[in-house]
């Protein structure tokens, strides 16, 4: 088969700042052909790419496109050259439909209705499950992302880059992304797919070209590749990929949940009879559709949620006392004693205040302490230093604000920050989301040590390879409730997929509540 | 070689980029400059309004900003004026609750004061009128912050827009009662409250020889303010409880702060010293109600506030800044050969803060082009 | 006693419509700046800006003998249109390319325009050495303000829907396309989407910033209008009155729901509350107020555009909200 180069890169690099995002990458994707970009959080692959779209603008190189060298300062010259991209986070307008989405940009008459009927002959023929006139504040992720690729055809792109598709879909929809990709590429176009994630690689793609730190390293062919070689291209070494999991060493019931319900602003169930226990020493894994209500759950358990009934205990480990943790705030389940830490989903908005520095970001949960009217900041800036040293946390120093740090950096100031106070109960959220492998392994190693602890630990995750290796037990939610619970060493990840799309009903977006702010 | 050619006239020229830090002699190095370049397109314009010569004309700011020791020490109340209310919306500020109504909360804290001096005398001995008037002054700049800070932290209504109402509802009440307490009814002219007895008034410090006489205390007021608003917003606990609200309400529901407490009590500490300014204006100033007392001070500070970058202290250089050059500029306007209105002042100021405005873009932002690299600011 | 009611109906109606217009220019021009995600708290410093514009421009044509009618309705509203775009170009240089914090550009520009605008009505006589007393622009005001003659004679129907002068259906008019161009062309779709998401709006392929200084510049224009409404009904500049008139054009923006047609029925009740305390015999009203209510009056306006404010922040409604990126600056490479 003759292979015609669709896409060349020749010599790109950026900069941000000092930051070198991307340097001397050479990089060719052929005509018909599946090309993953493979590399760790941080490796550049988005940067790269953003660069074909548009989205920013190469500090030195050349691109050419079938052949010609092309000049691409904005996302239209991308359309105009056929090449159009599905970010990550999605970029539609909430307030407007999908067909007022799909047409957003285009030149020419204005007329939605013929739009509108476009839309749905590109469905058919993709086999794509669409409504073109459903406001996007209203539709699950999985919608929108059909909105977004839809988009891209709607203006007859020959090369799609997808950057991390499938991060927010069940295996199944994953499944079903693939098959239309496949498709397309049958159709003679180019997908260039971006991810970290091997299986998929492997499972998908004709060839993977890895990226690390910046650099183009190699393209090997997937049908000469296997996890281990790939994941030594991008790492740069050999590293093993297990976790280990140890028994749990005598659980006893730390968290009683019975009977939860929450209610968001439009008075919509986000969770609906939610029981389950969290014991100590074990890690209780939580999976599900993101914004299926796991960041409410754990929001309501640390008194951030309003419930509208049902029950949280605490079961103090000394005393055996238990205490009702429903309608109290986060200072009031301090007061009783309850040592409750949290790791939030979102670091910089919420568990960390990025224009600070590390050391006011240490006092966050402690600053209160004391009669004095004046801050003291001597312990905090103690504690940052030992965090800085322990974590291997890369700073200029411990006054640096902490937007400034890399994701990885960020969560271990805020997961250091959390596990010092030693708690009796941890909860996490997607901790190792955007992080880089080293980084990643360094947080399942700081759960596993809390869990050796006799802490007990919840985390949320949305990598179910990873789930069903670090869990000792894992719940599976969808809309809003229990899916099914399993246990973490037999469960496979289709079992856990299949769970998660259970009860599909109507989704609730993440979003919606952020809109009303 | 077409492609080639093509491609060279479609290359941008320049693109930008954010710069992650800067070091602080380069930023101050572009505000000066800033600061010029804006003093020559005053002079520029002034030139082609008046016809004066430029150099005169700075020659005469100077002269009108600190010509003589009167003119010093109204040069540094005038300072000292705007740099208290820039004090107490930077406190709002740093939460991001945006208070631009300060205008109403320094007349509100004015019109007591006035009603203090009004009607007290003769009533309770002399020393209790101070005792009244300073409480009933914070009380009602702080009450009239306080109205659309319940509303922000119960309902999240927009506060920009709530406060600048109340400015307007401040500034008819005013009119209302300048009318109402006139000498002669209808004329909307007070006078001189207790000008012989001067009850209520602010003592004077230092003796009959002293030019600074009346100015000193109302400049140390603001000075002990700016130190206290300093280490409220550095060191307090308080102060830290405004930054995290300010930078994420989200973390600071998250770590258990009381987001509404720390609203109310934010904004009623802020309306509480925008009163204080009011009672300095009438008890220490003017001695008076009118309806333009403020003078402009609730939006002039605005752009101090965010100019010194909400730190207290380089505030009082961005106050001293703006009124020199308004000081300045009236001098120029008034000068008899020109004779002109009191506004070019607003002109003069206004251009020179739309470049400072506008120089922020060159500390944050560096300009790359795509052949010769380097900063271009 | 129908026919009583209609008149006075019909009067209180025709002059809260006059009273709204400047309003609603400002409120029109306004939402079209939001809508492209730019909070212009200018508003007032353009209106002001406009306005002296207009009066400059009919001063120095007044000065001429023989007045040519178009070029005395022309060369006024020309003079308006190009100072106000001179304001939103520097709004639009500060807030787009500069990306400066829009609040502080807004405050400043407002200063700064009501300077100018005060500066200009007390010293454009002394400034040109004119041997006239005041600022007066009669001449040109009386052609501005002319009517259809025979509205009057068409009963209560001329009255209401013919009486006006044609600044009055310009403004009706421009807020009427305006609506339609947001909301049902290409146009309007970019620029709503511009407002609401640029990052998106920006990988669609739309020029951000072009439709920012398109909807700043043409928004300044049109509140500028607005300005020179006022300045022809006063017949010339009066200091510091066209601020709180900006002020409350804001402020209808809100009322109105970003929806410049409903910023039409807003303008009207404005231009009641406005003039409330004048209009109080023409409701038919026999209170006597004490001396110096009618400052108390004047807050009205204001006390109900807080109510309406507290009343859409209660109702959380996604309609009701502003543009979701509303006075913040965009920046394609931020990261």
């Amino acid at each position: 088969m003759d292979k015609i180069p669709a896409l060349e890169l020749k010599n790109i690099t950026k900069t941000f700042g000092s930051i070198v995002a991307n340097k001397d990458v050479c990089l060719t994707a052929n005509k018909g052909e599946i090309l993953a970009i493979l590399g760790e959080n941080g490796s550049g692959k988005t940067t790269l790419m953003n660069m074909i779209s548009g989205i920013y603008f190469p500090d030195a190189g050349q691109i050419f496109i079938n052949g010609r060298e092309v000049v691409i300062t904005s996302p239209k010259d991308a359309f105009d050259n056929g090449v159009g991209m599905i970010h990550q986070h999605f970029k539609l307008v909430d307030v407007l439909t999908a067909a007022e989405n799909i047409v957003l940009g285009l030149e020419g008459r204005f007329n939605l209705k013929t739009a509108t009927k476009e839309v749905a002959s590109i469905a058919q023929k993709y086999g794509f499950d669409i409504d073109p006139m459903k406001k996007i504040y209203e539709m699950s992720v999985s919608e929108k992302q059909t909105v977004e690729i839809i988009k891209v055809l709607y203006r007859n792109a020959n090369i799609l880059i997808l950057d991390e598709p499938t991060a927010v879909l069940t295996p199944q929809e994953s499944d079903k992304l693939f098959d239309v990709l496949r498709r397309m590429k049958e159709e003679g176009k180019t997908i260039i797919i971006i991810t970290h994630k091997l299986h998929e690689v492997l499972s998908l793609s004709d060839r993977v070209a890895v990226l690390r730190k910046g650099e183009y390293i190699c393209s090997i062919k997937t049908s000469e590749a296997d996890e281990s070689i790939l994941t030594e291209a991008m790492v740069g070494k050999k590293i093993s990929l297990n976790i280990e999991r140890k028994e749990p060493n005598n659980p006893v019931d730390r968290l009683v949940v019975k009977d939860l319900q929450c209610l968001n602003r439009e008075g919509v169930h986000v969770l609906q009879d939610v029981s389950f226990t969290a014991r100590s020493g074990e890690i209780l894994g939580i999976a599900g559709i993101a914004g299926s209500g796991q960041r409410e759950l754990l929001e309501a358990i640390a008194g951030l949620q309003h419930i509208s009934s049902g029950e949280i205990t605490y079961i103090d480990p000394k005393t055996d006392k238990h205490e009702n943790l429903r309608d109290k705030t986060p200072v009031q389940i301090r007061q009783l004693g309850v040592r409750l830490s949290f790791v939030p989903e979102d670091r910089l908005g919420m568990g960390l205040v990025g224009n600070m520095d590390i050391v006011d970001n240490m006092m966050l949960r402690s600053y209160g302490k004391g009669k004095s009217v004046f801050l003291k900041r001597k312990e905090p800036r103690d504690l940052a230093n030992e965090i800085i040293n322990s974590l291997e946390v890369v700073t200029p120093s411990a006054s640096t604000a902490v937007r400034k740090l890399s994701g990885g950096n960020v969560q271990k100031v805020l997961v250091g920050r959390e596990i010092a106070s030693t708690p009796t109960v941890l909860m996490a959220a997607y901790p190792v989301r955007g992080l880089d492998i080293n980084s990643s392994y360094m947080i399942y190693n700081l759960l596993n040590q809390q869990k050796a602890n006799g802490v007990a630990v919840i985390f949320v995750g949305e990598d179910l390879d990873v789930l069903v290796e670090l869990c000792d037990r894992i719940m599976v939610i969808g809309s809003g409730r229990i899916a099914g619970f399993v246990d973490g060493r037999e469960a496979t990840k289709e079992q856990i997929g299949l769970l998660m799309t259970k009860n599909v009903s109507k989704p609730h977006s993440e979003k919606a509540e952020e809109v009303t702010q | 070689m077409t492609a080639d050619k093509e491609k060279k006239v479609r290359d941008p020229l320049f693109h930008i980029i954010k710069r992650g830090s800067i070091v602080w002699w380069k930023s101050a190095l572009i505000r000066v400059a800033a600061v010029l370049i804006a003093l020559i397109v005053v002079a520029l314009i002034t030139l082609l309004i008046t016809g004066q010569n430029p150099i005169e004309m700075y020659k005469a700011m100077v002269d009108g900003a600190v010509g003589n020791e009167l003119r010093i020490w109204n040069l540094l109340q005038d300072t000292a004026l705007l740099l208290i209310v820039g004090l107490a919306l930077t406190l709002s500020f740093k939460m991001r609750f945006w208070n631009i109504g300060g205008q109403g909360q320094i007349i509100m804290g004015a019109i007591a004061a006035t009603a203090c001096m009004k009607f007290l005398p003769g009533k309770v001995p002399d020393f209790a009128i101070y005792l009244i008037m300073i409480p009933a002054a914070l009380i009602a700049g702080g009450i009239w912050a306080l109205i659309p800070g319940l509303f922000k932290a119960y309902l999240k209504t927009n506060e920009t827009l709530f406060t600048l109402m109340m400015n307007y509802i401040a500034l008819n009440f005013a009119a209302f009662l300048t009318f109402r307490w006139s000498k002669n009814s209808g004329n909307n002219v007070i006078g001189i409250i207790n000008r012989k007895t001067h009850e209520g008034w602010f003592p004077e410090i230092g003796g009959n020889g002293f030019v600074g006489r009346t100015f000193l205390l109302n400049v140390l007021i603001v000075f002990v303010m700016m130190l206290i608003v300093f280490v409220y917003l550095k060191y307090s606990k308080h102060g830290y409880e405004i930054s995290v609200v300010g930078e994420s309400e989200k973390t600071a529901r998250y770590i258990g702060i009381n987001v509404k407490k720390v609203i109310i009590r934010t904004v009623i500490i802020s309306g509480a010293i925008c009163g204080l300014a009011g009672l300095i204006l009438v008890g220490g100033v003017h001695h008076t109600l009118t309806t333009d007392i403020e003078g402009g001070r609730g939006f002039t500070a605005i752009i101090v506030s965010w100019m010194a970058h909400f730190n207290p202290l380089y505030m009082a250089l961005t106050s001293f800044l703006i009124v020199f050059l308004e000081k300045g500029a009236i001098q120029v306007a008034s000068s008899p050969s020109l004779n002109l209105d009191d506004n070019f002042a607003n002109i003069v100021t206004g251009i020179i803060i739309l470049f400072i405005i506008g120089c922020e873009f060159f500390i944050n932002y560096k300009i790359v082009f795509r052949k010769k690299k380097g900063g271009a600011s | 006693m129908f026919e009583a009611f209609l008149s006075k109906f019909v009067y209180v109606l025709t002059s809260s419509i006059n009273n709204g217009m400047p309003v609603l220019f400002g409120a029109t021009g306004e939402i079209l700046t939001e809508k492209s995600g730019h909070l212009n708290l200018g508003i007032p410093g353009v209106m002001a800006v406009g306005g002296i514009s207009g009066v400059i421009a009919a001063f120095f044509y007044g000065q001429v003998p023989e007045m040519n009618p178009i070029l005395t309705i022309l060369l006024p509203m020309l003079a308006c249109l190009l100072g106000s775009l001179v304001m939103g170009l520097i709004y639009c240089f500060l807030t787009v390319t500069l990306r400066a914090n829009q609040n502080v550009t807004g405050l400043a520009l407002t200063t700064f325009g009501i300077g100018i605008g005060n500066f200009f009505g007390a010293s454009i006589i002394k400034i040109t050495h004119v041997d006239i007393p005041s600022v007066r622009i009669d001449a040109t005001s009386k052609l501005f303000k002319a009517t259809l003659p025979f509205a009057s004679k068409l009963g209560w129907f001329g009255e209401i829907f013919l009486s006006y002068r044609f600044l009055v259906y310009l403004g009706l008019i421009i807020a009427f396309i305006a609506s339609f161009i947001l909301f049902r062309t290409r146009l309007g779709l970019h620029l709503r989407a511009v407002g609401e998401n640029p990052a998106t709006a920006d990988a669609a392929g739309i020029n951000v910033n072009k439709y920012k200084y398109f909807a700043t510049c043409i928004g300044s224009m049109i509140a500028g209008l607005g300005g020179f409404f006022y300045c022809i009904d006063k017949n010339g500049w009066s200091n510091d009155t066209i601020e709180p008139l900006g002020w409350i054009a804001i402020a209808l923006v809100i009322f109105a729901i970003w929806k410049p047609h409903m910023a039409v029925v807003g303008a009207i009740l404005f231009g009641l509350l406005l003039n409330l305390y004048d209009l109080i015999p023409a409701l038919g009203l026999n209170i006597k107020f004490p001396q110096g209510y009618d400052k108390l009056f004047k807050m009205i306006p204001y006390i109900v555009t807080i109510i309406v404010l507290i009343i859409t922040s209660a109702r959380k409604k996604r309609e009701y909200q502003p543009p979701s990126h509303l006075g913040l600056s965009y920046f394609r490479e931020d990261r």
